[in-house]
């Protein structure tokens, strides 16, 4: 390992704080030098992400790896522990990835009012809520970077945004501070009453690694309870039905830039801590709770891809695919599996890249046609030929085409609809799975219409000899192409991403899972084995 | 990589012994450079669609020759490798002729020789790990055996063909480039499809191939039509990939595994329910009716005709359209169990084959143009394979595969050179007497036409025999063997036969008799047009004698009858034990009647009745559906194409994309949403009258309180302060008084 | 001797120059009347002194002789400043420091 194991996660996430506070530092007419101090800091920070794909150990992706552990705050016994594994590494990846190609991608899309200074430094404040979260294995580091991510965006939303962004702002900064306060209290909730017997670690304490063991003596009851507080505050945020209604509104109202990092990494966040703190914590519960968790989902997928059909306003389309894809992965989650949760996190990372797609889309649309509304649209492929064919070309990667990688986040969570973990009822998923299989159906015919209207036909007399439609900027390009290119990757060959994610997702699930009935009872009875 | 061994012990099946098949009781293990490395054919494929996207418009012939050059590659690997699996099968002996009882010289240990064992050929098998998932390593490879090579013989023929002939055909088009491009990366697409080992490899491909399909329909995409016409063919393929999607996951997780021919043979040895397979093949023919174009899911395959012609010929006639059929063969394990398909007369897939033979050929009469006709056309004989299939008769649904893709093939291209000459596809209005303008699409057209009619002795009478051979209904005269009496399917099938002979001869009349009724000058098309032309038209009169029925011309079983079957037909551990149709005279010889008696009908009705009428006449004026009821409404009701897309578009699709997400929509903004922003109201007024009640009124109310308190009480105790000295004197006597009493007597 | 003749003569004098100080209106009389009170608490401190046969209380009586003395020059000053100043003695006029 030629990186310390115990710097190198803090260096990732706090080093774009460091940029944020230089660019602020730096005179708001000094434009050159805050592009370049932004720019450098995030691929800076990409770079870190390079060295980390070469020395990750992907034979031990199971395990917890850089792990770092620190006292911190002793009188509440959190301490400062990050670490990363097989399920955070790509979506640590993916925000390192993002972050740097906004960020070339706004030098030439500057959103009015023009203040590079500030929306830069937000930008870069936000990568280090979005690390953070990722890599923190405490509790309350978790809780912290969770909401460190809440604030720029708010701002980016309310100063930057469209004529509505005050009321979208406030919206979602209120609901999803809503649901984490329900988390906080499931989280404090933990650290008292998890409290079982373990060798070595001490009790009460918010150390996510030590809680899947502790935590299985804490009372049913009280157990689906905590669950229920961190369902609601994972649950917003992912966003899943009903309490989505905050998206359409942020992702409509927010800049471009600001919609792609919502849809790439911040709708992560939920589902990450589905994933890492939900179930492996609490897995009784997490049965108890999966039906009514996959039926949201499906429901999710059938209601996002209506809601969708009924837009005019291409980027309100485009948010309500978020919840339709986002209801796949949960669905995916929802089935306890590791064959679904492999699905799950692939198609986060698959719906990170392809929806942060199509919304550089909408915004250079928008940038080009000053308006987003579909029935004034059409003959993109006439005007821009290359994005009509990259505006294409996302639409298929999003409705799921095999060979692109959609399909391993939508596929793999529908086969394993069919076969839930043991404990579950699996005619309930299998009617789950015929729902969602349909949902694919009216994806494709609202994606395939938004393509028909905006790309196909001939070009509107409105913007006929419309000067301001101008060909793909370089800026455009270097933003777009490595996205493109990993949508291919990933979509042809998948097991870049199955083999790193597999083996830590196989740790985290519990083994009491693939039983059924009393005998998973009995197995949650004895207690689990530490690390699974 | 995995590799099978030669010479695999399979356990014994007790089906054969039921059926009369032969047993397979040890494999051959094929071996050649060729089938292990089948990939590169489309591979190849897929490069050159690379090199066309990004490097097309530099070349001279802006891309075209690239797709040329590696089509032809293509083409000729599919020959040597099936030439190599030719010489491969030629290494094991074969059982002698159909139903019958093989003798097997080469016995292994002896074991239960019931009827005779046969030695059967294995497929040709290798794999890469392509993803894991849950500890498990799933692979993607190739699967190479008699059915694989004659879909690479089919495929890539007729792209190749297509290919050349589009040079001419889509010269001058704004998006030539772009075309060759998706040329090549459909054929890469179907040929992945052919030769996957697995069913995920074919789901992929299975949805590669339809969007190609739908980039290739909407080609002109600036006309709403077409956009619309691909967006259609799109949606209900999908509707259909519900169906593929549940079958392919319920089989992996009964079986366990992804891998083709282990699922096959896990199904051969009773290993897996029949409720599973039930369930699974019935979904597998949603999916089959969808992108089959059987009937109800049909609708899609006419509106496709928008796309330009080469694509009408290629992939909705003769490729991707049978990739449902395909998929049946592949599988037929799944179906031959789940549908019960042996000893049965009658089962869903035959029904809806049946019914898609009939229907699709009366919906064939009604139409005005060309292309439409020989879409429906290709509809009702692509219910013929699926009906062949249904009964059990794989061979001649393969078979009929074969034939139906070369003659349709040629009859679309010769609809395009007419069209490519008078500009337009219809034929009442722009065509008629094109015979002396254009003597080779004429004669390439006919023969293509009888062939599709199944006229003695070109291609299509042997293949649609077959098929209704395999129906074993005919036990009245002599025909016999089968898997079942399926006598419905026979009638039906040999009504489609009259139906197809008749539609087709109105088609000729209308576009190559009587005077011409067009503009300008019609006039014969290149060679690049002609030449596919002849080509399949030739393919389409001799194709027939590569499977001609055992004991036909000799009443023997020489060596080179039923070379079709003996190649294409597995004979091996992971394929059903099907009994085959005995062929009879007289069976061959009543459909024969029957269909001449269509050709006569309508030979009678046109080209006399019509032509005595007047030499630019398309109908009569006084024919039957303008004096009876029930035979205008019959035809308004073919004319409105059973009104399904009525029901599709207007009803299903308005009313999904209207109504039913318009109330969502509704209900997300005015219930979810507004309780939402009930809920930020209703806490702004909760803490409005907290602010103004609680906190101003009580808490801030004590404190402003203690300040009145105080100034009242000063108040009231200023008033004490007359200014009179006196007075206070006396306060001041009276509190000494007072104290000094209480201190001289209390304290 | 008998003490109580004289501490009663004090006492009576006592509040007739109490009641003289706080109910009447003439400031001089006022002044008066604390003579009164004066010369009483005097006859009261010889009384005891001609009982304990001490001349303590003589000599207080004379301190307070004098003490009288000059509080009543003092005294009428002030009362005459103020019939200089406001035409009247009249003490229930003289409410200026009213509250």
């Amino acid at each position: 390992m030629f990186i310390s194991d115990t710097w190198v996660l803090t260096l990732a996430t706090f080093l774009p704080l460091v940029g944020a506070v230089i660019v602020m530092a730096l005179p708001k007419a000094e434009e050159q030098a805050i592009k370049f101090v932004a720019l450098g800091t995030s691929l800076l920070v990409a770079a870190i992400g390079v060295m980390l794909l070469i020395d990750f150990n992907y034979g031990a992706a199971g395990e917890l790896q850089y792990v770092v552990d620190e006292s911190w705050i002793d009188i509440i016994n959190s301490r400062y522990i990050m670490g990363m594994d097989g399920i955070s590494f790509p979506l640590i990846l993916l925000t390192m990835l993002v972050v740097p190609l906004t960020i070339v991608y706004t030098f030439g899309h500057f959103p009015e009012p023009h203040n590079p200074k500030a929306f830069l430094s937000l930008m870069l404040i936000l990568e280090t809520g979005m690390i953070g979260t990722f890599v923190a294995q405490d509790l309350i580091l978790f809780f912290v970077f969770f909401e460190v991510v809440l604030l720029p965006m708010y701002f980016m939303i309310g100063v930057w945004g469209g004529e509505d962004r005050k009321y979208a702002s406030l919206k979602f900064f209120l609901y999803t501070l809503f649901g984490s306060a329900l988390m906080l209290v499931s989280f404090v909730a933990l650290y008292f009453l998890a409290d079982g017997e373990l060798a070595g670690v001490t009790t009460n304490t918010f150390d996510m690694r030590a809680l899947p063991a502790a935590a299985g003596a804490i009372a049913t009851t009280s157990q689906l309870w905590i669950f229920g507080g961190m369902f609601i505050g994972f649950g917003v945020k992912v966003p899943m039905f009903p309490f989505h209604t905050w998206l359409p509104d942020a992702h409509t109202q927010a800049p471009t830039q600001g919609s792609v990092i919502l849809a790439a990494v911040l709708l992560k966040l939920g589902t990450y801590g589905f994933v890492r703190i939900a179930i492996p914590i609490l897995p009784r519960a997490a049965a108890e709770w999966a039906p009514f968790i996959g039926l949201l989902a499906v429901i999710g997928i059938i209601y996002g891809a209506l809601g969708c059909l009924a837009q005019t306003d291409m980027k309100r389309l485009i948010a309500f695919s978020s919840v339709a894809h986002m209801g796949f992965v949960m669905l995916g989650i929802a089935t306890l599996t590791d064959f679904g949760i492999n699905a799950a996190i692939f198609g986060m990372v698959a719906h990170g890249l392809i929806t942060g797609m199509l919304f550089f889309i909408a915004g250079s649309t928008k940038d080009r046609f000053h308006t987003l509304d579909m029935s004034r649209l059409g003959g993109l492929l006439l005007q821009v030929p290359r994005m009509g064919w990259i505006l294409g070309f996302s639409i298929m990667a999003s409705l799921g085409l095999p060979g692109l990688a959609g399909f391993w986040g939508e596929f793999p969570a529908i086969l394993a609809s069919y076969n839930p973990a043991e404990i579950l009822n699996e005619n309930t998923f299998r009617v789950y799975m015929v729902i969602a299989a349909v949902g694919t159906v009216i994806a494709a015919g609202y994606l395939l219409w938004t393509l028909q209207k905006v790309a196909f036909g001939t070009v509107s007399e409105e913007f006929e000899n419309d000067p301001n439609i101008y060909a793909i900027t370089i800026y455009e390009w270097i933003a777009w192409i490595p996205m493109l290119v990993l949508i291919v990757v990933l979509g042809v060959y998948p097991n870049l991403l199955f083999d790193i994610t597999d083996p830590a997702v196989t740790n985290s699930l519990s083994e009491c899972l693939s039983l059924s009935g009393d005998a998973a009872d009995a197995c949650f009875d004895a207690g689990q084995a530490l690390g699974n | 990589m995995s590799l099978a061994t030669p010479m695999t012990e399979v356990p014994v099946e007790e089906h054969g012994a039921e059926t009369g098949h032969a047993l397979v009781t040890e494999m051959y293990q094929p071996t050649g450079f060729f089938l292990e490395n089948v990939w590169i054919i489309p591979a190849v494929m897929a490069v050159s669609f690379l090199i066309i996207l990004f490097f097309g418009k530099r070349f001279a012939k802006k891309g075209s020759e690239v797709g040329l050059a590696a089509i032809g590659i293509s083409w000729v690997l599919a020959v040597i490798t099936g030439i190599q699996w030719i010489s491969q099968r030629g290494k094991v002996p074969e059982a002698e002729g159909s139903g019958e009882h093989a003798a097997g010289a080469l016995l292994a240990a002896g074991e239960e020789a019931t009827e005779g064992a046969e030695i059967g050929i294995n497929a040709v098998v290798r794999t890469i790990t392509w993803w894991s998932n849950g500890g498990i390593d799933f692979p993607v490879g190739t699967l190479v055996d008699g059915l694989t090579i004659m879909m690479l013989f089919v495929v890539t023929s007729i792209s190749l063909l297509v290919h050349v002939y589009s040079t001419d055909y889509v010269a001058g088009d704004r998006r030539y480039t772009h075309f060759f491009a998706f040329l090549s990366l459909f054929t890469a697409a179907m040929l992945f499809f052919v030769v996957s080992e697995n069913i995920i490899q074919m789901i992929v491909g299975w949805e590669l191939v339809g969007v190609c399909s739908f980039v290739l329909i909407g080609h002109w995409w600036e006309d709403q039509e077409n956009s619309d016409a691909a967006l259609k063919a799109f949606l209900t393929n999908r509707v259909g990939d519900v169906g593929l999607l549940v079958g392919m996951i319920m089989l992996f997780w009964a079986a366990g595994t992804f891998e083709t021919l282990d699922i096959n043979r896990m199904i051969n040895n009773g290993e897996i329910g029949h409720t599973t397979l039930l369930i699974a093949s019935l979904s597998l023919l949603a999916a089959v009716m969808s992108k089959s174009g059987q009937f109800v899911l049909h609708t899609w395959l006419p509106d496709a005709m928008a796309g330009p012609t080469p694509v009408s010929a290629l992939i909705h006639a003769a490729t991707m359209v049978v990739a449902g059929v395909y998929m049946v063969a592949r599988l037929y394990p799944v179906f031959y169990e789940g549908m019960s398909i042996s000893g049965s007369s009658i089962n869903a897939l035959a029904v809806i084959g049946s019914i898609t033979v009939v229907f699709g050929g009366l919906l064939a009469f009604v139409q005005d143009d060309i292309k439409k006709v020989l879409a429906y056309s290709t509809i009702s004989q692509l219910g013929y394979m699926i009906l062949a299939l249904g009964v059990g008769a794989w061979t001649a649904a393969m078979f009929h595969l074969f034939t139906h893709a070369f003659f349709k093939a040629g009859l679309f291209l010769g609809a395009g050179s007419v069209s490519h000459s008078v500009h337009s596809f219809d034929m009442k209005k722009e065509m008629g007497g094109l015979r002396k303008f254009m003597p080779t699409t004429y004669k390439t057209f006919v023969v293509s036409s009888l062939a599709l009619a199944g006229v003695f002795p070109l291609a299509g009478f042997w293949s649609k025999d077959e098929i209704l051979v395999g129906t074993g209904g005919w036990g009245l005269f002599g025909g016999t063997g089968g898997n079942g009496a399926y006598t419905l399917m026979l009638v039906m099938g040999i009504v489609g036969a009259a139906l197809t002979g008749a539609y087709m001869t109105r088609v000729i009349y209308l576009t190559f008799f009587g005077e011409f009724r067009g503009h300008g000058t019609p006039h014969e098309s290149g060679k690049r047009i002609t030449t596919p032309l002849i080509i399949l038209a030739g393919m389409a009169a001799v194709a027939g004698l590569l499977n001609l029925p055992a004991g036909f011309i000799t009443g023997s079983h020489d060596g080179w009858q039923e070379r079709f079957g003996h190649y294409v037909e597995p004979t091996a551990d992971y394929f059903p034990a099907i009994s085959h149709g005995i062929p009879s005279y007289s069976l061959a010889i009543v459909s024969s009647l029957i269909a001449f008696a269509g050709i006569g009908y309508a030979y009678y009705y046109y080209f006399v009745k019509v032509a005595a009428q007047s030499p630019t006449a398309t109908e009569l004026s006084s024919g039957l559906t303008s004096t009876n009821k029930v035979a205008k409404a019959g035809h308004t009701l073919l004319k409105n194409k059973y009104y399904l897309d009525h029901l599709y578009t207007g009803i299903i699709t308005g009313f999904t994309k209207g109504p039913l997400a318009k109330s969502t929509y509704w209900f997300n903004q005015n219930v979810i949403d507004r309780t939402v922003d009930n809920v930020g109201r209703g806490a702004v007024k909760g803490g409005q009258f907290i602010y103004d009640k609680v906190d101003q009124g009580f808490i801030d109310g004590a404190v402003n309180a203690t300040g009145t308190a105080s100034q009242g009480a000063g108040q009231e105790l200023r008033l004490m302060q007359n200014g009179r000295v006196q007075r206070y004197a006396t306060f001041l006597f009276v509190a000494a008084t007072i104290l000094a009493g209480i201190f001289t007597v209390i304290v | 001797m008998i003490l109580n003749q004289f501490l009663l003569l004090a006492a009576i004098l006592f509040c007739l120059g109490v009641y003289g100080a706080l109910a009447r209106r003439n400031a001089v009389l006022v002044l008066m009347s604390i003579e009164l009170i004066l010369n009483s608490v005097n006859i009261n401190l010889v009384a005891f002194g001609a009982y304990h046969g001490n001349l303590s209380g003589e000599v207080f009586a004379l301190f307070i002789i004098a003490v009288a003395a000059a509080e009543v020059g003092i005294g009428l000053a002030i009362v005459l400043l103020i019939y200089r100043n406001r035409r009247s003695i009249d003490l229930n006029q003289a409410d200026l420091m009213k509250g």
